[in-house]
This record gives C-alpha cells, sequence and structure tokens, in this order.
C-alpha cells in the first residue's frame, strides 16, 4: 500500500478515458486537495465531453463526513452537467465506518471496482 | 511498641504495621499458592508482587475505608491482581476457589501483627487484629471481582470464536453470496455478521447479498437497525442486499414496532430472493420439459 | 473503570490540514501497535479525523493528545481533542446528529462517538472545548454494553 508522508500533498490525477473521467485516490488526502480535486473533476466536466466519473477509492484507508460530503457534491455537481458518478473499490472497514458514522451516501451510485464501474457506465439506466 | 500509643486507631496499627513488616509480610506471601503459582519464573517477582499488594493495602488502612472494595488504595493493584486471577481462571481455577486462595494470605499475616503486641489480649491487639481481618477480606472481594471480571472475558472470547464458527457465507451462484441467520441477533454476532459477508462480497465479486433470517426468532428495532446497517454498507460496496425469510410473525412485529426498513429489498424465503438476484442479472429459470413436467 | 499502567501520551499540534493528517497516522499506528483489528483501526482513525478537524475548524486549532490505555484484561486507546475557542453553547443539540454550524454534514461528534466505547465533551462556552473519546480491543467492553 502507498502511503505518502502526510503534510506533502500529493496532486490526485484525473484520467480520461474516453468520454469517462477516472480518478483515482491513494492514502492520506488533505481537505485542501479533496476540494482541489473537487474543481478540477467539475470544470473537466464542463469544458470537455464527460458523460461518466469514476472514483476509485480501493487505495483510500478511511472516509470520514469532509471526504464523504466532497464526494457526494462531486456526484451532485456532475449530474447537474449531465455526467454520472459511480464510486468504486470502497474496502469493507471503510464501509463499515461510514455506515456507524451515519453516512450512507443514498445519492450516489456504488460498484465493487473500477471494472464494475465501467459496466455500469456503459449500461446507462441507473 | 504500638500499644504505647493509645491514640492510635486500629486501622492506622494495621497500616504502620504493614509499612514496618513490609519485607517479612511480602516474604511469607510469596510462598502462598496464589503468588507461587503465578509468578512462576522468579521468586524475588512474586515478593515485589506482594510487597506492591502489601503497601496497597496499608494505604486502603490509612484511608479508613477498610470495607470499601473502591477504596482508591486497591487501584494500583487492581491490575496486577487482574492478571493473576486471569492466570489461575486459565490454569482453571474457579474465582471462588482463587478467592479461597486469597484468605489464605491471612495466616502468615495475622501471625506476624500478634507478634508485635506484647499483650495479644489485650483490646488494642484485638481490634488490631479485626481491622487486618476486614481489610484481607475485602482484599478477597477485590480479588473475587477481578476473577470474575477475567472469567467473563475468557467466556467472551470463547463466544466470539463460536460467533465466527456459526456465521458461514455461502456462494450461491455467480455474483450471489447468502448468509443464513441462525439464533439471536447481538450486537457482536451483527458485527461478524456485517465483516464476514462484505469480505465475501469482495472475494466472490459479489453483485447480490442475501441475508437470510429464517432461524432469527424475534426481531426487534436493534436487529432491524443492524440489518439496515448492513445492507447500507454493502451498498456502499456496490452490492445489493436482499432480506429473506421474515416470517408473518416477525413481519407483523416489524409494522406494529413502527420500524421502516425503507427501500430494503425483502423476500418471503431464501428461494425468492435469489430468484430475484438471478432476475437482476437477467438469468431466468424454467423447468425443462423432459422429466419434469412427465409427472 | 480502573485505568492503570499507561505508557506515555502523545502530543500533537492540530493547526492545518496537513496536523490532521499526522493525528491520522499517529492513531493508526498506536492502534495497529494496540492489537486493534482492521475494522476498529479504521473507525478510530476515523473518528480522530473527525474530531481533529472540529479542534481546527471549530475550536481554531489545538492540540491532540494520544494515550495508549492498559486496565489489567485489555488495551484501548484514549483521545482527547483540546482547543481554547469557544466553547459549545448547548452541547445537547451539537451532539444531535445532522446539526452543523461549520458547513460540514453535521455528524462530527454523534458520528465519532458511536465510532468509539466512551466519549465525553468537556466545552465551557468562551473557555473552549476537550473532547475525549476512548475505544477497547476486541469486542469485549463493546458487547457487554450493547450498541449505544
Amino acid at each position: 500500500m502507498n502511503h505518502p508522508v502526510p503534510g506533502q500533498p500529493v496532486q490526485v490525477p484525473v484520467l480520461a478515458l474516453g468520454d469517462v473521467l477516472l480518478v483515482s485516490l491513494q492514502g492520506e488526502l488533505h481537505d485542501g486537495m479533496a476540494e482541489q480535486l473537487q474543481q478540477d473533476i467539475t470544470s473537466r466536466i464542463s469544458t470537455s465531453r464527460v458523460t461518466g466519473v469514476v472514483i476509485d477509492i480501493s487505495g483510500v484507508d478511511i472516509v470520514d463526513s469532509f471526504l464523504g460530503r466532497v464526494l457526494a457534491e462531486i456526484a451532485s455537481t456532475a449530474r447537474l452537467l449531465a455526467a454520472r458518478t459511480v464510486l468504486a473499490g470502497m474496502r469493507p472497514a471503510v464501509a463499515i465506518t461510514l455506515v456507524e458514522l451515519g453516512l450512507t451516501l443514498p445519492g450516489l451510485i456504488t460498484a465493487l471496482d473500477v471494472d464494475r464501474a465501467m459496466e455500469v457506465l456503459s449500461q446507462g439506466g441507473s | 511498641m504500638p500499644e504505647q500509643d493509645a491514640a492510635e486507631s486500629a486501622p492506622q496499627v494495621v497500616s504502620s504495621f504493614l509499612e514496618r513488616r513490609r519485607e517479612q509480610v511480602a516474604q511469607r506471601w510469596a510462598d502462598a499458592l496464589l503468588f507461587r503459582s503465578v509468578f512462576t519464573l522468579s521468586r524475588d517477582e512474586a515478593v515485589e508482587a506482594c510487597k506492591a499488594v502489601v503497601d496497597a493495602l496499608s494505604e486502603v488502612a490509612v484511608s479508613g475505608r477498610l470495607e470499601d472494595i473502591d477504596a482508591p488504595g486497591f487501584g494500583t493493584v487492581r491490575e496486577q491482581l487482574g492478571r493473576m486471577a486471569a492466570t489461575r481462571a486459565r490454569a482453571g481455577s474457579t474465582p471462588s476457589q482463587i478467592a479461597d486462595e486469597v484468605a489464605g494470605l491471612r495466616v502468615p499475616a495475622m501471625d506476624l501483627l500478634r507478634d508485635e503486641f506484647t499483650d495479644p489480649t489485650s483490646a488494642q491487639a484485638q481490634e488490631s487484629v479485626l481491622a487486618l481481618t476486614v481489610l484481607l477480606g475485602t482484599l478477597r472481594l477485590v480479588v473475587m471481582e477481578t476473577a470474575l471480571d477475567a472469567n467473563s472475558e475468557l467466556i467472551e472470547r470463547q463466544r466470539q470464536q463460536l460467533l465466527e464458527v456459526a456465521t458461514p457465507v455461502i456462494k450461491l451462484w455467480e455474483s450471489t453470496v447468502a448468509v443464513p441467520l441462525i439464533g439471536t441477533l447481538d450486537s457482536a454476532r451483527s458485527q461478524v455478521v456485517m465483516e464476514s459477508l462484505l469480505e465475501a462480497i469482495v472475494d466472490q465479486r459479489a453483485r447480490y447479498a442475501i441475508l437470510d433470517i429464517t432461524g432469527v426468532p424475534t426481531v426487534d428495532s436493534l436487529v432491524a437497525q443492524h440489518l439496515m446497517k448492513t445492507v447500507a454498507a454493502a451498498r456502499l460496496m456496490g452490492a445489493e442486499c436482499i432480506v429473506s425469510g421474515i416470517r408473518p410473525a416477525i413481519a407483523q412485529t416489524i409494522v406494529q414496532l413502527g420500524i421502516d426498513l425503507g427501500s430494503v429489498v425483502t423476500r418471503a424465503s431464501l428461494a425468492d430472493a435469489l430468484a430475484y438476484a438471478l432476475g437482476r442479472q437477467g438469468i431466468e429459470m424454467t423447468r425443462s420439459d423432459t422429466g419434469a413436467s412427465a409427472r | 473503570m480502573h485505568i492503570s499502567g499507561q505508557a506515555s501520551a502523545t502530543s500533537l499540534p492540530i493547526g492545518s490540514d496537513a496536523d490532521l493528517a499526522w493525528v491520522r497516522q499517529h492513531v493508526r499506528q498506536c492502534a495497529a501497535q494496540l492489537g486493534f483489528g482492521l475494522v476498529q483501526q479504521t473507525k478510530l482513525v476515523t473518528a480522530a479525523s473527525e474530531l481533529a478537524r472540529n479542534t481546527l475548524v471549530h475550536g481554531g486549532g489545538g492540540h491532540a493528545e494520544i494515550t495508549p490505555l492498559d486496565n489489567g484484561l485489555t488495551r484501548g486507546l484514549r483521545m482527547r481533542f483540546a482547543d481554547q475557542g469557544p466553547g459549545i453553547r448547548d452541547l445537547e443539540l451539537a451532539m444531535t446528529d445532522g446539526y452543523t454550524s461549520g458547513g460540514g454534514l453535521g455528524l462530527g461528534l454523534s458520528g465519532a462517538k458511536r465510532l468509539v466505547h466512551e466519549f465525553r465533551v468537556d466545552t465551557e462556552p468562551g473557555r473552549g472545548t476537550t473532547v475525549t473519546a476512548v475505544a477497547w480491543v476486541a469486542q469485549v467492553p463493546a458487547s457487554r454494553k450493547g450498541l449505544q
């Protein structure tokens, strides 16, 4: 597992695969980076033909209410810009913790991993 | 000599006796079964442990709270007593046997205390002996309490192991797993169910997870809450949960309790749940004409 | 609860985003060393993240004190978050799910409470807030008390 040293922000890479944006979150994510990412994705959707966003969080150790809110906001913003967002690869321990925390992210589409997320996007519907 | 100081109360006499005779009391106690069997490696260690207990008793005596098992003085040795009780419990002793071993500490200490007085029949000597007896009785209760704690921890651990064995996750079909729940669903068990189900979802790359509660005797609001949490966690991982096996009586309870299972997909039986999961994946089950229809 | 045999506490400043990351990483390391399972580790780190962010956002910064515990039966971790901020005027309200004064989801305090075994908030308007959270290894304390 890749754990960058805290205090050294790492840029979150946003990949374009056809009309789908793939974002892979890894390790420690600072609040500022998460907000930056939110802006990046929004501007990418509005400036290019993007119909779907896949956020891969399989490399994320924890999702707290702040990151949860950012993820939910990315999805809502993308929806307004006619793109669908799929959250992929949440680990079991993270899912259990989020539910206990009271954060069930009802508006988000979820998938087991990136492959499944791509499948969901290609099928259309919900 | 203690008896020359008539103003000293019995607990104070006991306290200063313990302080003065710390070494002797500790030496004698170190040979008692309780300490000998726990500190098997070195006698010095046993003596040190005994000294800690003597110091604690002295502190309790000085505070005058001879009968109080929550007296602050016991705080310092509680951890040590807990470890000792746990060691004895693992060796097969029951809490009352352990308490009897503590009672065995009384005689050596008493002998030393009696030696302090030139006239062991004096009122002060009698009172001091009584005070030490009460104090050691309290120590016995403290040890018994920690022993019971250690015991319940042991039981808890065994229960935990049983839980894991009793909660199998079965792969029913491609991308479909199921947990047949049998028995009471308490918080600890629900936690294990949730964890094993989510692990299975990852391992089997499952899209559907069936929680079958046919074998669960009652569903109260707490159980319902656990089910909802499991469903929500599975959804976060991209799998859909189906709760099956809701017997009519349980369905009624759920309605009467006003529990909202909300968006949870429910089916009457495990078979119905499987049919639903397969249907959602575009798999249809039909009876083949040969054989089955002939009957 | 009889707590003794404490190892040394670690004090960490909370003054920026990066400090939150340090707190999370330190809690993760301590929890792993103490023998917490993966799910419990995740719960602890998440609780720490929520509470440290409260200290930063609502308390204007402060510090975290992370202490390993041993009560003779099991090991635990105490996390204390202290600030000298405005304090919480209505604690009951602040502990309610969905209540927020800082633009978050309002799950900080109430959510963090559900992730640990013991939880206490000491606050006084104008004097600051200290939140103390304790979790014990394994499910012994949790199952004995039941859920919440």
